[in-house]
Order: C-alpha cells, then structure tokens, then sequence
C-alpha cells in the first residue's frame, strides 16, 4: 500500500504549487496509467485520509485512467492495448518494448477559485 | 441567481507534474553522485523471501577479493538481514522502514551521505520484499534486479507487470528447488518477456552456487563499464 505516500506526495505537491495564493481547490485531475502501480480506489481513499483538516478538504479526485499503448514496429502505428498481460500488438501479435503510454502518474490540472473574487462579486 | 450575480468557472490550471516528481528530482541527483563516484548502483526487488539476502550473503563474501562493495538493505522492522549480510566484512547499512512498503531515494540519499562513494565500486539497494510498492520508485540506480524463485510459480510475472517492466534483469533464484517444485523454465521466461521483451534472464541457486559465475560475469562487465564512463566524464583527455 504506498498510494498513502502518493497521496501525501500530490497534496505537498498541490500545496507547494498554490503557495501565497488565495484559492480554493474545486478539482485534481490526474492521468493513472494502467501500468502505474496505483491502485485507484486507494489512491482515492488516501487522498481523503491525507487531506483532512487541509485546504484542501473536499477538493474533488478526478482521476483519469490511461490504457496501455505500444509503438508496433511491424504496422508502423501506436496500437492500445486491453489488459496488462502481455505487450503485444493487438492486430499482429508482435511484441513491442516501445511503450508509448500507461505508465503515467501525473497531476494534469487544477480547478480554483479565486477566494477574494468570489467575496467582490457574492 | 436572483440577485443577478453569475457563477464564475472555476479558473484551470495546467501542471502537467509527475506526482513523484520530488523522488524524481533526487534519484536524478543520486545517480549524479554515483556516476561521478563511478560507483554501479544495483536495486534488488522481490516478494517477501524470495532469496535477495542469501545471494547477496554469497557474492558479497566471493566478491570481496575483486571488488569494494557496500549494501542498503531495506525492511519494515529489524536488523536481521543486515545482520546477516555483514558477514562477509563489507559495509552494510539495514534501513529499517517502519510502516514504509518500498525504499525511497530521499532514504537512500541520507543513508550513503558520510560514505566516500569514490571508495565503492558496487553499492547493493536490497528493497523491502514487495512486488508492488518498490516499482513506483526511483533510487538513482543504474540497473533494477528483480528475483523470483522457483518456489514461486512461473505465472507471478503476470500479476506484477509494472515490476516485471521497470526491471533490466530478472533472477531466477533456488534453482536447486526447481525439480521438486516442478517448475516449468520455459514459461517464466515466456511470462517474463510478454512484458519485458529485451530483459536479462538468469537462473542460479545461493544455495549450490549454480549459474553464479554468469551473475558474477554480469556485475565484472557492469562495475567496468560504469568506471570507464565516470572516468572518460570525469577527466577528459
Ligand atoms: N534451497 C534454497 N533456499 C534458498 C536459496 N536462496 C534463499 N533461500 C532460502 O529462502 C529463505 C529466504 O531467503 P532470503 O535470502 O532471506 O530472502 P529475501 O528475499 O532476502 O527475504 P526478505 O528480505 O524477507 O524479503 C531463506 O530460508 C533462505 O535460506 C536457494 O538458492 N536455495
Ligand atoms: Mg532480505
Ligand atoms: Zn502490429
């Protein structure tokens, strides 16, 4: 179980980045490869456990799950893959190294609003 | 609203970070370090008891004539492995982890910040033994071992891809116990490359000391190829 310590990673991560701002974090959009060695539901959990009495409590996971996708040298194309059994080439059955996607762990964006706005025009 | 006012959309930030970018950032700094240093830097990964400690028992006591070697062993709680490991007179350090299922290269770099790294030539990383949490985490180093032993059954690399492809080279370990647990060679290395097409195999026994010379022969080119690039950086002609 290490999505703890990826939880605590994304919340010093989303803090270090709104430092000296005045916002309020609607949403975390993250990219989960299949092959990141996340599990989703626990990332999930952990991040609430994480951000309890934080700014950033209640803040909303969105998380996007990434397939595996290889470069198959034989059709000359990136080809996606179902599962992660195995890395070959759904059309020909070649096996390929040349993994193209599926191992992201990565914070694409941020949904804030601007505390002060909100109090000028509420 | 019946005031009139509008709700503003949120505003969108982009980021586009790894969210291990911190671990990232000091593994990179690590594997600096290690290339100056010249030192090849070896991160063993297996589930628990798969035979990390007694291979490395072996080739830190058959090695010690040829090489200056130094070990990080890493475990939820106790001093045993490192315990053990020490018997061969080479420097070992146990990283006793607590609740932490995986070693992390802020531990790594804290561990090895008062050894003079020019003086080693083969450092060990013996992680804590998890086939899962370990694959997330760079360490700096150069090459990723991961054991699996016969006793195992030849399908785990099929229910641990991300290890099996964040690995270089995978060890076939107890190869003495292989007959009795009827193990099938020719489906673990099929297992093993459907998700790491190019990786290293080797089959070898700690305990009979089987197929140690090939493992040997691999660290001797490595440690040689790591000198020769750290020399070739370090002192341009
Ligand atoms: N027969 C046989 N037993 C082995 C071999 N290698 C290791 N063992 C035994 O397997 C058990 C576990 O070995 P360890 O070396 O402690 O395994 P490990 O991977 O370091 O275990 P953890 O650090 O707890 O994850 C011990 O009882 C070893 O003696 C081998 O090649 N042959
Ligand atoms: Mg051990
Ligand atoms: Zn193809």
């Amino acid at each position: 179980m290490h999505e703890l310590s990826v939880a605590s990673d994304l919340l010093e991560l989303v803090q270090a980045e709104l430092k000296g701002q005045e916002v309020q974090v609607e949403s975390i959009h993250l990219k989960l490869g299949v092959l990141a060695g996340v599990v989703k539901e626990a990332l999930e959990f952990s991040f609430e456990v994480v951000t309890q009495r934080t700014e950033l409590a209640g803040a909303k996971l969105l998380i996007e799950d990434v397939p595996l996708g290889i470069y198959c040298l034989n059709c000359k194309a990136e080809k996606v893959l179902e599962g992660v059994q195995s890395l070959r080439c759904p059309e020909c059955g070649q096996l390929s190294g040349d993994i193209r996607q599926g191992k992201e762990l990565e914070l694409v964006t941020l949904a804030v609003r601007d505390l002060e706005r909100q109090e000028v025009y509420g | 609203m019946a005031d009139g006012t509008v709700l503003v959309p949120p505003r969108i930030l982009e980021l586009r970070q790894n969210i291990l970018k911190k671990n990232d950032l000091l593994a990179r700094d690590l594997r600096q370090r290690f290339a100056e240093a010249g030192v090849y830097v070896l991160n063993l990964v297996s589930g628990p008891g798969a035979g990390k400690t007694r291979l490395l028992q072996r080739t830190l006591t058959e090695l010690a004539p040829e090489f200056h070697m130094a070990t990080l062993v890493g475990d939820l709680a106790t001093q045993n492995d490192a315990r053990r490991l020490q018997e061969s007179g080479t420097t070992v350090r146990q990283i006793e982890t607590g609740t932490l299922c995986h070693l992390e290269a802020e531990m790594v770099a804290s561990y090895v910040q008062d050894w003079n790294l020019a003086e080693i030539d083969l450092l060990f990383i013996e992680n804590v033994g998890n086939l899962v949490c370990p694959s997330s985490y760079d360490l700096g180093e150069d090459g990723r071992v991961v054991l699996f032993s016969t006793t195992d059954g030849e399908d785990k690399p099929l229910k641990y891809p991300t290890l099996i492809n964040s690995a270089d080279l995978a060890i076939i370990s107890k190869l003495d116990l292989a007959e009795a647990a009827e193990f099938d060679h020719a489906a673990m290395h099929r297992a093993l490359r459907e998700m790491r097409p190019d990786i290293k195999i080797l089959e070898l026994s700690a305990k009979t000391g089987e197929g140690l010379e090939a493992w040997y022969s691999h660290l001797r080119s490595s440690i040689e190829a790591k000198k020769e690039a750290s020399h070739v950086s370090g002192n341009p002609r």
